[in-house]
């Protein structure tokens, strides 16, 4: 047999998963163990992703982490409290929660007590509320086809479990803060969230993945959200690693009828970061919507991938995603949209923009639509170009400086994403960010 | 109103009207593909030893690839064993003029519509006639070699000018270029050759016509257009087979090469056997099409109307290499019952101020599943590069498909790249809107058809346009409903 792609990397996991099987104390034989251990006899069957893999093709995560990651560190070091704030967002009324080289920080986390909200980690959710994880761990996130929710599936023990009850409504957003700890250490971490949103019921999640410290690290985030008939949940993703760490996370959601889903994905830093996000519209009447902002520099590389796949009629979903791309940066989009059969009258958008401020960033985007229904309405537009030269003149004209006035171009151009975010404080966190980038 | 009439009239003959075979006796190589039967076509058409073994190196090479299996298409697996490689229509010596040509085959393109004596000096067209793999008639050759514009078949450019063939061939498809293009090279029977001399603008249009007569044959055929430094060049090709049960495969190569100042322009109306109602037979059309703008200010513009064959594979790209050179490609797809198209082109930006356009139309009718894709690269040293894509898809009933896949990719930050895409299908406020000036349904569907199909359908010349409106109507007959 040939060798896998990432074989040496699968050598190192397999004597860390069996390890990781006796630290469970006998728990190795429950169900939600036996999806662990095929999630990984999986994963050493199929290797890494080959760089030939379309889903991987202007993203070889498996060379780059063969290459930099070394799978058996197991150092652990602690962060301090201001490192910890450093982080946080300001401003920004929420339940904390807290999470250092993956394992949950009970220290620095809010204690929650809200009606119709439970919130538990992964590990302790799995002996209090077994029934449920059965029923959806590793349902949704394709653990067959994608090798890194296949690895976090079998490792999977540190995360969040949150269960919003039917008709709750959750005012006050849910803040995870994973942090890695660079400063002395190569943390290595899985993070498994499970998130099932009751009938009719709201909530607000945010998920910010930073690392302390300029020491590699990788993390593999996996998150599964349920959205249940008629419930609205908002969930937002703000990536902000630094210039060595690898970061790869996977977001699957099921959307079942009228419920309405939106998803905000902010990607600022890292050597490599790849964000899969994948909706399955199951009932009619739903709506979807997506933004993404990557703001890149240095030698960042940055892969977004989306797919909507509306199964059910009458659903709407909305997709924009933007970036600015500078020095050696490098963008990757790929969105796609499947229209099923049965999905008449689904009304689908997409669009992807993009602007390349040097000679050496480089954008690779694949907006892609697959309709199998006549009765939709479904369209995709995506560009990249360079601040309009006209614009930038007008502005010069008035007396404004050339830096401040790509500035004002760039602000504006990142502007309706920033606005859909609909949140003040993280708005505001975005903006701040951005200013110090455009350096006015 | 007359055009409409006709479009009428089309309609109440249902099938597919060039279905038809003749009994021509034929000269054919044993079914299967080795070494010997490389040898074998290589003798037959009495080439030198420089072409059997580029034959025989392209032959080596296809052995150890294999298929591509991410065109989006379904197809049973090809057995290449069970196909004959070479069939050619038996005749003696080779004809010198017209009148000596087999007058069975002469009669075969009355039919199709193309009088190889007469019809020519009507519109002025030069049509390089191709059979299963052979060429048998070129017209208006003497009046284009006074010009100095060499248009002849593939075979006799091999002997009358092995210079030009041997340094352009293989040039801009090479031979390890992909599966069908290594199968081609190997096996390649005939084709087109053309050579436009420097600052020559050819007076008419060019045409080659491919037949596929044979039962069980391949058709592997090769053009080759060389346009010199400020030529201008006209090309149109069309296609047809004859209605069969099995599926026949058909794997050509095309290449074009554009000097400095040159313009060539590529239209293709494709219109194999598309197998019938219920998705039995029909033609697998696997091209390679490419063409280089080398030199600065060249322009290469390819125009499809893609309405037969069951299964579709192609993408007549463009590598725009010289600065300020400019590519096009337009495109109509349409596709019924359970025929498949995968298609599209790829726009290699090299030289500095290179533009592109990209226009592609798709139509799924039936069971059909019609696919673009596509690929516009702008490399680092395309400096002020522009790109502007479109491609809509209509549908038409909800057992078809469409799917797009576009690939952008971006390496200069002067490069303006724009894409756009929209899927749809007719409104019913416009088949209405029709019926009621007492247009029934199905003239009202190919009207607002080729409506929308109409900004690539201009780009045609006129000649085709109006051939490309029938197959339309014709393709989508029964569609709706």
């Amino acid at each position: 047999m040939n060798k896998l792609s990432g074989q040496s990397i699968l050598d190192t996991l397999t004597g860390q998963f069996e390890k990781f099987e006796k630290g469970l104390n006998g728990q190795s034989k429950t169900a939600i163990h036996q999806v662990r251990k095929d999630a990984f006899n999986r994963l050493k069957d199929t290797g890494f992703p080959a760089p030939k893999n379309e889903e991987y093709k202007f993203t070889n995560l498996t060379k780059a982490l063969e290459k930099n990651i070394d799978f058996s560190s197991t150092l652990r070091n602690e962060l301090s409290k201001d490192q910890i704030e450093s982080v946080k967002i300001n401003n920004l009324e929420a339940y904390d929660l807290v999470f250092i080289n993956g394992e949950f920080a009970a220290q620095y986390s809010d204690n929650i007590q809200e009606k119709g909200l439970k919130i538990s980690t992964f590990e302790k959710a799995i002996k209090s509320d077994t029934e449920l994880v059965i029923e959806h761990f590793g349902k949704q996130a394709n653990v067959k086809e994608d090798a890194f929710v296949a690895l976090n599936t079998a490792f999977s023990k540190n995360g969040v479990f949150i269960k919003v009850d039917d008709n709750a409504v959750i005012d006050k957003p849910i803040a995870l803060y994973f942090i890695g700890d660079g400063t002395s250490s190569q943390p290595i971490y899985n993070v498994r969230n499970l998130l099932l949103v009751g009938k009719s019921a709201q909530v607000t999640v945010l998920e910010k993945f930073d690392t302390i410290g300029n020491e590699k690290s990788f993390t593999n985030a996996v998150n599964e959200i349920y959205v249940a008939q008629n419930a609205n949940t908002r969930y937002f993703k703000i990536e902000n690693d630094t210039e060595s760490s690898y970061h790869i996370s996977n977001i699957s959601v099921a959307q079942e009828r009228d419920s309405n889903f939106t998803a905000n994905t902010i990607a600022l830093d890292g050597a490599m970061v790849r964000n899969n996000l994948d909706i399955k519209i199951n009932g009619e009447g739903c709506e979807a919507y997506m933004n993404g902002l990557y703001m890149l520099g240095g030698k960042t590389h940055v892969d977004n991938h989306t797919v909507v796949d509306h199964m059910m009629p009458n659903s709407y979903s909305n997709e924009l995603y933007k970036g600015i791309m500078n020095d050696k940066s490098k963008g990757v989009f790929n969105g796609k949209i499947f229209v099923r059969q049965d999905a008449q009258k689904t009304n689908a958008f997409q669009s992807n923009k993009n602007i390349l401020l040097t000679n050496d960033a480089t954008v690779n985007t694949k907006p892609q639509l697959e309709i199998w229904a006549d009765d939709v309405k479904c369209s995709h537009g995506c560009t990249t170009g360079q601040l309009d030269q006209e614009a930038l003149f007008y502005l010069q004209a008035r007396g404004i400086k050339k830096e401040k006035a790509r500035a004002i171009l760039l602000h504006a151009f990142a502007s309706d994403v920033i606005q859909n975010l609909a949140s003040e404080a993280i708005e505001a966190y975005v903006e701040e960010i951005l200013a110090s980038r455009l350096e006015v | 109103m007359s055009n409409d009439d006709q479009i009428l009239e089309e309609f109440t003959s249902k099938e597919y009207e060039f279905g038809w075979t003749v009994d021509l006796e034929a000269d054919e190589a044993p079914k299967g593909l080795n070494e010997d039967i490389v040898r074998f076509i290589s003798a037959k058409k009495e080439e030198p030893e420089w072409l059997l073994k580029w034959r025989l190196d392209a032959f080596k090479a296809w052995q150890k690839m294999t298929e591509p299996k991410w065109p989006n298409v379904d197809y049973p697996a090809i057995d290449y064993q069970d196909l004959i490689y070479y069939s050619a229509p038996k005749k003696g010596a080779k004809p010198k003029s017209l009148d000596e040509v087999d007058p069975e085959l002469l009669a075969t393109f009355e039919k199709l519509g193309i009088s190889l004596t007469e019809q020519k000096r009507l519109t002025g067209v030069a049509v390089d006639a191709v059979i299963d793999s052979v060429s048998v008639a070129t017209t208006f050759k003497d009046t284009l070699a006074e010009l100095g514009i060499i248009f002849c078949s593939f075979s006799e450019a091999v002997k009358e000018h092995p210079e030009l063939v041997r340094k352009h061939m293989g040039s801009v498809v090479p031979v390890t270029d992909n599966y069908f293009a290594a199968l081609n090279s190997a096996v390649f029977s005939d084709g087109s050759f053309c050579y436009i001399p420097k600052g020559v603008r050819c007076p008419m249009e060019l045409s080659t016509y491919f037949r596929i007569n044979a039962a069980n044959t391949g058709q592997f055929e090769r053009t080759l257009i060389v346009a010199d430094e400020g030529s201008y060049v006209s090309y149109l090709e069309g296609c047809t087979a004859p209605q069969r049960d099995e599926n026949q495969l058909h794997a050509a190569v095309v290449e074009i090469k554009a000097a400095k100042d040159s313009e060539v322009k590529y239209s293709t109306v494709q219109n194999w056997y598309p197998g019938d109602k219920n998705g039995k037979g029909g033609i697998y059309n696997f091209v390679t099409k490419r063409g280089i703008c080398e030199g600065d200010n060249s322009k290469i513009s390819w125009t499809q109307v893609e309405t037969g064959s069951a299964v579709t594979w192609k993408y007549p790209s463009c590598i725009l290499k010289g600065d300020n050179s400019q590519g096009e490609f337009y495109s109509v797809a349409v596709t019924n019952n359970y025929q498949q198209a995968d298609t599209g082109t790829k726009m290699i930006h090299i030289g500095k101020n290179t533009k592109s356009r990209i226009v592609s139309k798709g139509i799924s009718a039936g069971r059909s599943q019609n696919s673009y894709r596509g690929q516009v690269h702008v490399m680092k040293r395309a400096a002020n590069a522009r790109n502007f894509s479109q491609c809509d898809s209509l549908l038409m009933g909800d057992k078809c498909g469409a799917h797009t896949f576009p690939y952008i990719d971006i390496e200069n930050q002067s490069a303006q790249v724009e894409h756009e895409a929209t899927t749809s299908k007719i409104g019913e406020d416009q088949i209405f809107y029709c019926q009621q000036r007492g247009i029934d349904e199905e003239s009202a569907v190919a009207l607002i058809v080729n409506g929308y199909a109409k900004e690539v359908l201009n780009k045609l010349p006129m000649e085709f346009a109006v051939e490309a409106q029938k197959l339309l109507a014709l393709t989508l007959e029964g569609s709706v409903g």
